[in-house]
């Protein structure tokens, strides 16, 4: 729902009341203000469930912003990818520094680059026991950007086009999937989705393990 | 009045204004008349810009040409949870540049969540003579080779605290580029370094330097190696020590035991990964002198802590893991009767069941036996309203309250009631409240508690709260101190924030993340309001290409004397007046 922007004047003095009534909502404490409530969508009291917020439902883009589950499902985008084994982890929640978590070892966050995506995520490589999680996650992170460069091709981050490779702790950049799960977590330093085209450079490995479904 | 002020020679205001240091007080003596004006920004010395794109550096020069110390700010608070992305900005070399010119007699630079280059570092390093001071607090983008830089050419630097900074593929060498003739160094903390610094520099550093006070050693210092550097240096009255782990030898331990003995002015204590608790001993004898302990790093469980604990009784600030566990706290309580400050950080903050038998009671005791507790940062997993009052009432002196139930929307465990009475009266009963985080099951009604009390609240953040836009209003329309707002997850929209425009300008900061906020709000705040930054972050691609009606990912809203910025990245746009005019 949009307010009446064209008809709506900013106070530059005393905020509050007036601009309140012009916009016909009324200040009344929240017991009265139900009608603020209905025009709002939004329903008394009710704990909106938490899992809800985090519910991953990255389908077609919406042109469609009408709704208040719009903002939900944006939040989507924004969310870390679920990991299988604990609880569905929502960005910056709870407010934790990289550092104090890195301290407590229980955590291995590194930064994972997409060849054309305009931003870099970070990602807990203890939160995933196998490198098929690891890419099921990368694919929910960047599926997103995913769709909107490669139109009508619904393909994943992982399928042809682009490659995962990471840094490991000489500074080689090698294909993920070479060395066991456990050795690769503790020799990444940082991970990136390449294009096939510069991927051609780094050592070969099995074609087995290129597939987005295994590991 | 005005009269005398004319006929006081400038010599000696400038003498009365050297008196005079804290910001509030010289704006306040600069506004008085013109005359003090001039006399007052020619002898101002400190700088303290809380935003840095609050104000463009040739603005600051061209007012306090003889500036000796500056201190900016980047990157907002949610930058430190990763809210931020990567490439938004803080970009500190612009204003490197421009002070290497105007104040070549600069001596100390402290930054905070702000981008540092090498480059920066290096020119630092060959431009300010007598440089002194460096704090790099949560900053970023520079690695050892710009730290190598400083070493080697800040002659009569005093300081150097990279508290939290993130310094990229560090290697220990730099720390040999302190010539030997260098022995100034005061303070060095490089707790945050993630590799190994160059031990016999590091101890021939610590041994030439008589008055060093400071030093906040890395995780990769060894026990064994702690007690040569603290023989050498038993003046220190600051320590942060490495990795306190290592297999249990009656040697190693006498060692450590006998070095710390010397140290006769340790106050602060901080560092301690890795416990092994058999070296706990070891500090048990400085206990009673200290000030300030940092054990947010030490994964010891709730007796040790307990058994350290108690020893402290002159503590004054704790930070300290959740494994000290409500027992651990009455502990605290009983013995720490001089506590000022408790940071109770969470060991699992992602595990789904409690690991550990902290609770609200924990708090509870604490605000019970510390009546001198003023701030606080609590994490743990449930809370009452009953507990919040009675924290309230015990510590009406409080000045910041934290709390983090880790569980969004928790109500009052036992009585399934949103946590509004409870945050409600802690802004009634505690006055002088400057800081609040708010946490848990909260309606409008918490915003309304607050708007109405908390009158000299500074600072608040807000998430997974609140109802409708009537809670957004109470806060912006009532705190009539509020400088800093940052929401995350809340139903607020547009209707508050259009209505409060003008308060925006009052503020240093409002941060609103995955709220319902509109792009057509943000466009026409824009156009309205030319003192404040617009600046919507958005990774989803340009706002036009959704319709008005959409809500933006992130907004963040600065006021402003600088205009727009133009080192923005591509998911962020200013909406002033001519993007307004750009995007429809």
């Amino acid at each position: 729902m949009s307010p009446e922007i064209g008809t709506h004047q900013l106070e530059s003095d005393t905020a509050g009341d007036m601009n309140f009534k012009e916009t016909e909502l009324t200040l009344a404490l929240p017991g009265e203000s139900r009608t603020l409530k209905e025009m709002n969508g939004g329903t008394i009291g009710t704990k909106r469930g938490f899992l809800e917020t985090v519910d991953l439902n990255l389908g077609s883009p919406r042109a469609d912003c009408s709704d208040k589950d719009r903002n939900e499902s944006e939040n989507d985008v924004l969310t870390a990818a679920k990991p299988p084994a604990a609880k569905a982890q929502v960005v910056g929640w709870p407010p934790v520094r990289d550092y104090r978590k890195n301290a407590m070892k229980s955590c291995k966050y590194v930064k994972v680059a997409v060849d054309g995506a305009p931003y870099l995520r970070k990602v807990n490589l203890e939160m995933y026991n196998s490198y098929e999680q690891l890419l099921s996650a990368l694919e929910d992170m960047f599926s997103c950007f995913t769709i909107r460069n490669y139109l009508n091709e619904r393909k994943m981050v992982n399928g042809v086009e682009n490659v995962p490779t990471y840094e490991d702790k000489d500074g080689d950049w090698m294909m993920l999937g070479d060395v066991p799960w456990k050795m690769f977590v503790e020799s990444c330093k940082r991970l990136r989705l390449m294009k096939s085209s510069e991927a051609n450079g780094l050592a070969p490995r099995t074609p087995s393990k290129c597939s987005s479904t295994s590991g | 009045m005005l009269r005398m002020a004319r006929s006081l020679p400038e010599e000696v205001l400038e003498h009365v204004f050297s008196f005079i240091h804290s910001d509030k007080d010289r704006n306040a003596i600069s506004m008085v008349c013109k005359s003090w004006y001039e006399i007052e920004r020619w002898c101002r010395r400190r700088i303290f810009v809380g935003n840095c794109y609050a104000v463009n550096p040739s603005m600051v020069i061209r007012r306090f040409p003889e500036v000796r110390s500056v201190e900016l700010k980047g990157k907002p608070h949610f930058a430190d949870f990763n809210l931020v992305p990567d490439g938004w900005g803080g970009y500190v070399y612009p204003w490197i540049a421009a002070m290497a010119n105007a104040y070549p007699w600069l001596e100390e630079i402290s930054l905070k969540r702000m981008v540092v280059t090498d480059e920066t570092l290096e020119l630092i390093a060959k431009s300010f003579k007598n440089f002194k001071v460096l704090v790099l607090s949560s900053c970023e983008g520079f690695s050892t080779d710009g730290l190598a830089a400083i070493a080697a050419n800040c002659r009569n630097l005093r300081q150097l605290d990279l508290r939290e900074s993130e310094v990229d593929d560090p290697s220990g060498h730099w720390l040999s580029h302190f010539p030997d003739s260098f022995t100034s160094l005061v303070s060095l903390n490089i707790s945050c370094l993630g590799s190994e610094v160059n031990f016999s520099a590091l101890e021939h550093l610590v041994g030439r330097c008589p008055n060093l006070r400071t030093l906040r050693l890395n995780r990769a210092v060894p026990l064994d190696r702690l007690a040569n550097i603290l023989r050498r240096a038993p003046q220190l009255v600051e320590l942060g020590a490495g990795t306190y782990s290592a297999e249990l030898r009656p040697d190693v331990f006498s060692s450590i035991a006998g070095a710390f003995s010397g140290c006769k002015e340790l106050k602060s204590l901080s560092g301690f990964w890795d416990v092994v608790p058999g070296y706990l001993p070891a500090i048990y004898p400085i206990c009673s002198s200290l000030t300030s302990l940092n054990l947010s790093y030490a994964t010891i469980q709730s007796p040790d802590l307990v058994k350290l604990v108690s020893q402290c009784q002159s503590l004054q600030r704790l930070w300290v893991l959740d494994y000290i566990e409500d027992i651990g706290l009455e502990a605290l309580a009983a013995f720490c009767k001089d506590l000022q400050e408790l940071r109770v950080f969470p060991s699992e903050p992602f595990a789904l069941e409690p690991n550990v038998s902290l609770t609200e009671q924990g708090l509870v005791s604490v605000s019970e036996g510390c009546l001198k507790l003023h701030s606080v940062l609590y994490f743990c997993r449930q809370m009452t309203n009953d507990a919040l009052v009675t924290i309230a009432r015990n510590c009406p002196k409080m000045t910041r309250f934290r709390l983090c139930i880790i569980e969004p929307r928790t109500p009052d465990y036992i009585t399934l009631q949103p946590l509004d009475d409870g945050f409600g009266a802690i802004v009634e009963h505690c006055k002088d409240l400057r800081r609040l985080s708010l946490s848990g099951l909260l309606t409008d009604r918490v915003f309304e508690y607050i708007g109405t009390h908390a009158k000299k609240l500074e600072m608040l953040s807000v998430a997974f709260a609140g109802d409708s836009d009537l809670g957004l209003h109470h806060v912006l329309y009532g705190c009539e101190n509020l400088r800093k707002l940052e929401i995350r997850d809340c139903p607020f929209g547009d209707k508050a924030l259009l209505a409060n425009a003008a308060k925006l300008e009052t503020m240093r900061s409002l941060w609103m993340s995955s709220c319902s906020v509109s792009f057509g709000a943000c466009k026409l705040l824009g156009q309205k309001m030319p003192r404040l930054n617009i600046e919507v972050i958005d990774e989803r691609g340009p706002p036009d290409s959704r319709p008005e009606s959409c809500p933006v990912e992130k907004l963040y809203i600065y006021r402003t004397l600088a205009g727009p910025r133009f080192d923005m990245p591509g998911f962020v746009w200013t909406m002033d007046e001519d993007s307004a005019l750009r995007f429809s």
